[in-house]
């Protein structure tokens, strides 16, 4: 089983983003669950979701404690110390912002992939929401689901210009990331 | 074929194939996503259904209750607040025994505020007069959601499927929808035996004087009992049908061999067969004992299950202050006179949404040896959180 935890803030989409993995997986044929923890439903205020992904059913359902990924999508949460807590030591952490992999990775002690979603998602989407890029990421830097997977999970859920946007932008995160680095587990 | 569904997206799918041809809610977390699906489905024209938006609760319920009472199937879903600003009607919709169906979406009860899952909703009407059905999973949400329309049929009583909030209907994960075609052919067209007819005119839920009160309490006690029956051949029938059951009353599963058994109702359980299949090499397995039908209550069901058992280890996911655990003690209850009954050991815990860890299983293991532990406590309490006289 492998574990994921999504942090943002209200309005980023961080509960589509867990959705959206869930679907993803589903779609390359693996079981999955996916679920926020709501605490203040207002834009701006902190907001974390959880996704769980395996190749049978499955049945914990407390909230991820030791990710196994961790999605940061707000660049002002990395202030927090705490955002990386539990994080398995083979595991990492895509981060939207516009600090270099190598200085996130090294301010918390684990492997880090930078990615300036949100200027792409205002120059390809027209709006300031990194989810998908994000996604995008973290799939093509572990190889865990196709990206044609995610433009599946994308389709349930959009269409019209949305859709056709946001295809446009998980395409182009995939091609800027290097594919599979992170096929293996991190040496801790 | 399995979709990935949100819980509260399947619940809305689920209802929709039973054609109810009344719909009565607002809106109330975490019950909303229900609703809003439901009102979607009407508004795109792919569900067909009277879909009346009331301004309380009391209106929804008392909307269903008119509907059904003229003779037609009718469904409405709540929660937490919105269970007690429906008491009165509940009470009524129960004593006129009204076949119908109600998600609850299980949330905590003010004050202080909580929008998170506990069971305190729920409780707060068992003796209501209704079935109440807990939902381990989204699937057995669905699968007992249908299943509800024909149980309240067949037995003229009204059904509530207690479903975990958040836990269960914010939930993305796969769940198996069966055709209409299906539901077409296993769910009768819906019938009252007393439906309101100007051709055959009656009254229901009117004044009854002293001289016939009990008789009607006599009369709905048994009906609630024979029901148990019902509830057990209709998640046969369902599983003849999908090949899924619910559990029908009750689910044991585990090593037969047990000692110790575990029994909690809704979707805690997963977590902690998951906490037993990651336990130490040092710490017991258990019996798990899946509690479906709260009301009725399985009492003869649940003394087979709890055959052979040292300890018995009772999850209550809300309290009656002053008492206890209000599912250990009706299971106490239940066990006193069997020679040789298990232990019961009753916590209550996850209240007002607190996270259940799976390694909640170990804990629980451990504490049956602490022979100063209490009756019942609140499991995850942090007593250090409290001032030294509250602890």
């Amino acid at each position: 089983m492998i574990e994921y935890r999504i942090h943002g803030r209200g309005g980023q989409g961080s509960v589509a983003a867990a959705y959206l993995l869930a679907a993803t997986a589903f779609h390359a044929g693996q079981m999955c669950q996916a679920f926020p923890a709501f605490g203040a439903e207002r834009r701006g205020a902190p907001v974390t979701a959880f996704v769980r992904t395996d190749a049978g059913p499955i049945r914990l359902r407390s909230q991820v404690r030791t990710p196994d990924f961790l999605i940061v999508q707000d660049g002002t949460l990395l202030q927090d110390a705490h955002i990386t807590a539990g994080l398995k030591p083979g595991g990492g952490m895509i981060v939207n912002t516009t600090r270099s992999s190598d200085e996130v990775a090294k301010t918390f002690g684990c492997r880090a992939l930078a990615v300036g979603a949100t200027a792409m998602a205002v120059e390809v989407i027209g709006r300031p929401i990194p989810n998908t890029a994000l996604l995008a990421a973290l799939l093509q830097a572990t190889g865990l689901f196709p990206i044609p997977s995610l433009a599946a999970a994308l389709k349930d859920r959009f269409s019209g210009e949305v859709l056709e946007n946001n295809i446009r932008l998980i395409d182009r995160v995939a091609a800027s990331v290097d594919k599979d680095i992170w096929k293996e587990p991190a040496v801790a | 074929m399995l979709e990935a569904l949100e819980g509260s997206q399947a619940i809305a799918r689920a209802v929709a194939l039973c054609r109810p041809d009344v719909v009565a809610a607002y809106p109330i977390t975490p019950q909303t996503h229900i609703v809003e699906n439901l009102s979607r489905l009407v508004a795109e024209g792919d569900m067909h259904t009277e879909f009346v938006s009331v301004e309380s609760e009391f209106s929804a319920a008392s909307v269903v209750l008119g509907a059904a009472a003229a003779g037609v199937r009718a469904y409405t879903a709540t929660a937490s607040q919105g269970v007690l600003l429906m008491a009165e009607v509940l009470f009524n919709i129960a004593g006129m025994r009204i076949p119908l169906v109600m998600t609850v979406a299980n949330r905590a009860v003010s004050a202080p505020l909580s929008i998170w899952n506990d069971h305190s909703d729920s409780m707060a009407v068992r003796d209501s007069g209704w079935i109440q059905l807990h939902c381990a999973d989204n699937q057995e949400a669905v699968d007992t959601t249908i299943q509800a329309f024909r149980i309240a049929q067949e037995t003229e009583l009204p059904v509530m499927v207690c479903m975990d909030g958040f836990v269960l209907t914010h939930t993305m994960e796969p769940i198996a929808l069966p055709e209409q075609k299906e539901v077409d052919n296993w769910l009768p067209p819906f019938e009252f035996s007393r439906r309101l007819d100007p051709d055959d005119p009656k009254s229901l839920g009117t004044l009854v004087a002293p001289d016939f009160f009990a008789e009607v309490r006599h009369s709905h006690h048994g009906a609630m009992l024979k029901a148990l029956d019902v509830i057990a051949a209709v998640d046969r029938d369902w599983e003849g049908l999908t090949g899924r059951a619910c559990g029908g009353l009750l689910e044991v599963s585990g090593p037969a061999e047990a000692k110790i058994g575990i029994l909690a109702m809704g979707s805690t359980l997963g977590t902690i067969a998951m906490g037993m299949e990651h336990r130490g090499p040092d710490v017991a397995s258990a019996r798990l004992i899946k509690l479906r039908a709260f009301r009725p209550f399985p009492a003869e069901a649940l003394r087979a299950a709890c055959d052979g058992l040292d300890h018995l280890i009772v999850i209550d996911r809300a309290i009656s202050p002053g008492l206890g655990g209000v599912v250990g003690t009706e299971v106490a209850a239940v066990l006193a006179d069997v020679p040789g009954a298990p232990r019961i050991h009753n916590h209550a815990m996850g209240l007002g949404g607190r996270d259940i860890p799976e390694t909640v299983y170990t804990d629980l293991v451990a504490a049956i040896a602490d022979p100063d532990a209490p009756a019942f406590s609140i499991f995850d309490a942090d007593l250090q959180k409290l001032a030294p006289e509250d602890r």
